[in-house]
């Protein structure tokens, strides 16, 4: 995995709540069995004005000018501001797939969707928790100043503003050295490999009816 | 003696293969489902790293979400689905499976009907799933949840998952459920009340006595939602319903091995004076038969209401979404919702498509026509054993004469990954568990109700009370 440190990033708002996986990337785009290229397609449905299908050459198709998105003062932007549950609904790791594929490293919100939030991490994308105060601002401060950015630290637990102001966030212990580092968890997990051949032994033991 | 627990903090406790200091723990899974979508990148993943699967005989496996629910005969017309369908195909060829229910095959259906069905899913386990409405199978009393591609392939080459404990909901629903009120008004009403994230980052157990008094069946369906309340797992504790169904299924233990396993099962309750993080409570007697009229799960009214006014809302997050909702849903705040006229009618999903939500919907159609002004009804199976129960008992013809039609089993319409799908602006009723934009097609406007106000929606052309059909 790749590893995230630090970024000093463009900010763009997506001022909406509860925008699903569904919503960040359709279905239709799920047939893939590849893991990348989703980036053409995020927010599909709101980025473009006809309806995408997998295939289509997508530097041909007409961008929807209400889409915050495609405002150029937005391209590039490293960092998505986002409300309430971002990435509710389905488990698809594709969303944060393609959120990565994009470019997004982090997202800032005041709550993310449990398993959206668990899906970015096992893919160096950082989701981060501010309190929804300090995301209003941060939504104010991104309309106001065009080429508005912010700095996140991962070790120091930062989003710094450019003024100086620092924000401190949590983050779990185990998925913050994952991500610094860029760890394979499953290579971390394999390390317990007898631990896991001792519980299962036991288990089965105990509990023959589960391994038939 | 031992503390009081609740029923998750009994299942994860006989999970937990190790625990870090900080509560990072090692939780062992006992049953891996797996289907067509969210698993080729992890097998491809798997196979880079030079992986072998951890315990094949977890994996029980189907193909649903692509397939279609027709012309079987025709195959998967479009390449890209087939492709994903062959990838599994092949996958489990080269890994292998404790089960395997391909397209066409007879037990095939949607991944959470198969798992119970089939006794693969049993009281006691973890259950995972590439998919979020693994929350299904918590209605047996298993710790079951979605997990993304990146878990999948976790689980496949380890038999664990890396978790944190969950803090613990529990949601009473005391008293009895007014006739016509179903299992999944009861699910609505509890996320119209607690909101679509009012469940995150809790393990959601459902209690009280309307939901003892529910079949296996409405339960599942509880739990099923559970994840759009937000909650990965949903629970219910073991009763004799839950014995009673799991006898007999082919994956379930049988002889001795089924007494020793009911002993067990048994104590899959929460004790008493167990402590929970929170606790909602619901009276079951004021829950209604309830329609959403938004692009959110919560947005959700009971039939003899009407769209709500987002003028009155205060939180203005909140209240921009209801417009926005509104806009896109082509509804007019202050509309009563029995004058809201469909234009197709979605029977099935893993939400409700079992053999009772097709009873229920069969005995609205049973001597009534589809009206006129609605497109399409259709009648989805969750599985082909629930296809060939209908199929006995006679319900396919009872929907035929009444102008819907009679589907193979698979997700379908309700997400639209195959044909089957809302054209833009066209209006649903649908038994699915999501109504978020374009969730059954690019444009799609979806109502979610119960199986027996979708029948009665098809009958009348909009949304209305079963009693007052003629
Ligand atoms: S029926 Fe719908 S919600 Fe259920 S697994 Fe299939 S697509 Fe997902």
């Amino acid at each position: 995995m790749r590893a995230f440190t630090t970024l000093d990033g463009l900010v763009a708002p997506l001022d909406r709540a509860n925008v699903d996986t569904d919503a960040i990337i359709p279905k239709q785009f799920l047939k893939s069995i590849q893991r990348s290229g989703f980036g053409p397609n995020l927010f599909d449905e709101w980025r473009y004005l006809d309806r995408g299908e997998p295939g289509m050459d997508n530097s041909q198709r007409q961008l929807n000018p209400d889409f915050v998105l495609n405002q150029s003062r937005y391209a590039d932007a490293q960092i998505l501001l986002t409300r309430d549950n971002f990435g509710c609904g389905s488990s698809r790791e594709h969303a944060p797939w393609a959120l990565d594929d994009y470019g997004f490293r982090a997202l800032i919100g005041p709550s993310f969707a449990d398993i959206f939030f668990n899906n970015c991490f096992k893919n160096g994308v950082l989701p981060i928790r501010l309190p929804a105060e300090v995301v209003d601002r941060l939504f104010a401060a991104c309309a106001a100043t065009e080429g508005y950015r912010l700095k996140v630290d991962l070790a120091a637990q930062q989003v710094v503003e450019p003024d100086g102001t620092a924000h401190g966030f949590e983050v779990d212990a185990f998925r913050k050295e994952c991500l610094l580092n860029g760890w394979d968890e499953i290579g971390l997990t394999l390390r317990h490999a007898d631990e896991i051949r001792a519980f299962e032994a036991h288990r089965k033991a105990e509990h023959p009816y589960y391994f038939r | 003696m031992q503390q009081a627990q609740t029923l998750y903090e009994k299942l994860w406790s006989s999970h937990v293969v190790r625990e870090d200091a900080d509560g990072t723990a090692l939780i062992y899974i006992d049953r891996h489902l797996v289907h067509e979508v969210t698993s080729p990148q992890a097998f491809e993943g798997l196979k880079l790293a030079g992986r072998k699967p951890w315990r094949v005989g977890s994996i029980v496996a189907t193909a649903d979400h692509n397939t279609p629910t027709d012309h079987w005969e025709e195959g998967i017309k479009d390449p890209i689905s087939r492709q994903q369908v062959e990838t599994l195909d092949a996958n489990i060829r080269e890994v292998g499976s404790l089960a395997y229910f391909p397209f066409k095959d007879e037990r095939q259906g949607i991944v959470h009907v198969i798992g119970p069905e089939n006794g693969a899913t049993l009281p006691g386990m973890t259950v995972v799933c590439g998919d979020s409405h693994t929350s299904t199978h918590g209605a047996f009393a298993c710790l079951a949840h979605g997990i993304g591609t990146s878990e999948v392939e976790h689980v496949l080459a380890t038999q664990c998952l890396v978790q944190k404990k969950s803090k613990t909901l529990l949601i009473k629903v005391e008293g009895e459920l007014a006739p016509g009120v179903t299992a999944k008004d009861v699910v609505l009403a509890i996320i119209g009340r607690i909101g679509t994230a009012g469940g995150t980052g809790y393990a959601m157990e459902f209690g009280g006595s309307a939901i003892r008094g529910l079949s296996m069946e409405g339960r599942m369906t509880i739990c099923n939602m559970a994840i759009e309340a937000g909650a990965r797992a949903g629970l219910i504790a073991v009763d004799d319903n839950t014995i009673d169904y799991l006898k007999g299924r082919p994956y379930a233990p049988s002889g001795e091995e089924w007494d020793r396993a009911v002993a067990y099962w048994r104590t899959l309750t929460s004790d008493d004076g167990a402590v929970y993080d929170k606790i909602v409570e619901m009276d079951a007697a004021a829950i209604r038969p309830q329609v959403t009229w938004g692009t959110s799960p919560e947005m959700v009214s009971d039939i003899n209401g009407a769209v709500p006014d987002p003028a009155a809302e205060k939180d203005p997050v909140k209240r921009e979404g209801m417009t926005r909702a509104l806009a896109y849903m082509g509804l007019e705040a202050g509309t009563p919702i029995k004058r809201i006229a469909v234009d197709r009618v979605f029977i099935g999903s893993c939400t409700n498509s079992r053999i009772e939500d097709l009873r229920a919907a069969a005995e609205v159609a049973k001597g009534r026509q589809k009206s006129d002004s609605v497109k399409q009804v259709l009648v989805v199976p969750g599985s082909g054993l629930v296809k060939r129960q209908a199929e006995a008992e006679g319900l396919d013809k009872v929907f035929v004469a009444a102008g819907f039609e009679w589907r193979e089993p698979g997700c379908s319409m309700c997400l639209a990954m195959n044909a089957d799908r809302l054209e833009p602006g066209e209006r649903c009723a649908s038994t699915s568990n999501r109504n978020f934009e374009g969730r059954q097609g690019a444009g799609g406007r979806t109502h979610l109700v119960s199986p027996a106000l979708a029948a009665a929606a098809a009958i009348a052309g909009h949304f209305a009370d079963v009693a007052e059909l003629n």
